[in-house]
């Protein structure tokens, strides 16, 4: 009879490519934790993240911020002694977030990098400005007006894009990205 | 002339210009040519990643196709760029499976990638294909009593890979003193910058900033050189932001070390983008100017 993959089974499951040890293989040393420049942000350090996810303690996970105030900057990964690939298990994370919908609402992350690949997925290039609704929302008037503030000396300088770029072959790019994905409608 | 594939990456169209225009000037007076790759696509970060994997990897692929495709190894300035193109182009390799998925992907733009390059970053041309000596040997102009902090960040070093010294790298520091500038001691130099936590995690990557800024500060730098426009960026733009948010002020340039090595080799300061800073960097090295070549 066919058992319903555990949680744990089906993050590990989502570590396709990059060959890192099991997660089962954790000895909860916190080399992670010690490691990580934005451990202080996070509700739970990412050595408790995966004793959490090995203990298959889904809810808790999907529940707090720590995958994703993960900035991809390896140095778990390349300390872990397991040799686990930390960063791509937050990535895998992400990906069963959006896919669920399972994140938190109070998060910028997951609409900005949804955001994100639709730019590209029509465009084949990204466009800062069409980025930025994304988390000017979640900010206080305050931060916007700093971010105003920056963006105007950036155009002075020529630092702003004015207008979005597409790629040439936007067609088979598209049509090469429907052999991964399906994309529906868009367009 | 040794040439390679060049994807400058979507930074470097407008935000990092600048880094884009250093590159291609100091590799050419380096007997290097950045020839870009025609029609490339975004690399996607992270994000791709956040949302299919699958689909990351082969939008990567597509550009390591068309450098293929033209028979040259493919160099990246911006290092998350890098670290895209030079681990898809590892696994794919590695990976038969994975091989197979992407090229049937790519065959849509009549493309096929067999795996048959390799991935530099503009760096390590310059420290391991051209070599440090060779570039000293081009210093006509050195930047004598600069005292630069060499900002490696993440994706350079990290994950490990082949040659790589992920904990105690030189190679940046030994490229500063070819510059004929002080490489400082700089203790933060691999910590991270926050990267696009600037945008979606903001208090968190402000804060990772300014322990940077200050870090820098404390051992006496005049100008912080970077290797990635996500770290320029969020090193100096975000520097005013710092001051509001914590109190401080920090008045501390960051450039790009192409820009700096184009300084020390003679280049004139409008081909290599200086002048679009919002920190400026004039009152350090107004001395160097005065002997550049035109």
């Amino acid at each position: 009879m066919a058992t319903k993959p555990t949680f744990s089974q089906e993050i590990s499951n989502l570590l396709y490519a990059s060959h890192g040890k099991p997660l089962k293989t954790c000895i909860q040393c916190g080399t992670c934790s010690g490691s990580c420049p934005v451990v202080d942000f996070m509700d739970q350090t990412p050595r408790r993240l995966i004793g959490m996810i090995n203990a298959d303690l889904k809810e808790d996970v999907l529940d707090c911020n720590t995958y994703w105030f993960c900035a991809s900057c390896y140095q778990c990964t390349v300390r872990c002694p397991a040799q686990i690939d930390i960063a791509d298990v937050m990535y895998a994370v992400k990906r069963y977030s959006i896919w669920h919908k399972t994140y938190r609402d109070d998060l910028v992350g997951p609409t900005f990098s949804e955001t994100f690949v639709k730019t590209i997925v029509r465009s084949g290039r990204s466009y800062e400005p069409l980025l930025a609704p994304t988390y000017m929302f979640s900010m206080g008037i305050k931060e916007v007006l700093q971010e105003a503030h920056m963006a105007t000396q950036m155009m002075l300088k020529g630092r702003m894009p004015v207008l979005p770029t597409k790629i040439k072959r936007l067609d088979n790019f598209k049509n090469m990205i429907r052999r991964i994905i399906p994309m529906g409608g868009a367009k | 002339m040794k040439k390679f594939a060049y994807f400058p990456g979507c930074s470097l169209e407008k935000l990092a210009l600048s880094y884009n225009n250093s590159s291609v000037e100091t590799s050419r007076m380096l007997g290097v040519e950045l020839q870009e790759l025609e029609d490339w696509n975004c690399c996607g970060a992270t994000t791709y990643f956040h949302v299919d994997q699958l689909l990351a990897y082969t939008l990567v692929a597509r550009n390591l196709a068309m450098a293929e495709k033209e028979g040259l190894d493919l160099v990246a300035p911006c290092s998350a760029c890098y670290k895209n193109a030079y681990f898809t182009n590892k696994y794919i390799k590695e990976d038969a499976d994975l091989a197979e998925h992407i090229n049937y992907a790519l065959e849509e733009d009549d493309l096929q990638f067999r795996g048959k390059i390799n991935v530099h970053h503009v760096i390590e041309v310059y420290a391991n294909e051209i070599g440090v000596e060779e570039v000293a040997a081009k210093v006509t102009n050195p930047l004598e009593g600069l005292r630069v902090a060499p900002y490696y960040g993440c994706q350079i070093v990290r994950p490990k890979h082949n040659g790589m010294d992920s904990e105690n790298p030189q190679f940046f520091e030994a490229l500063v003193s070819a510059m004929g500038a002080e490489a400082v001691d700089f203790p933060e130099r691999l910590r991270c910058c926050g990267g696009s936590l600037i945008m979606t995690s903001r208090h968190a990557a402000l804060d990772m900033v300014r322990t940077l800024l200050q870090s820098a500060v404390d051992c006496g730098t005049d100008v912080i050189a970077t290797a990635c426009p996500l770290c320029q960026v969020n090193l100096e733009c975000y520097q005013l932001q710092v001051n509001d948010e914590f109190g401080t002020n920090f008045k501390l340039p960051v450039l790009y070390f192409t820009q700096l090595l184009g300084l020390a080799m003679g280049l004139p300061p409008k081909k290599i983008g200086i002048g679009s800073e919002l920190v400026s960097a004039a009152p350090f090295f107004k001395k160097y100017l005065s002997k550049q070549v035109s």
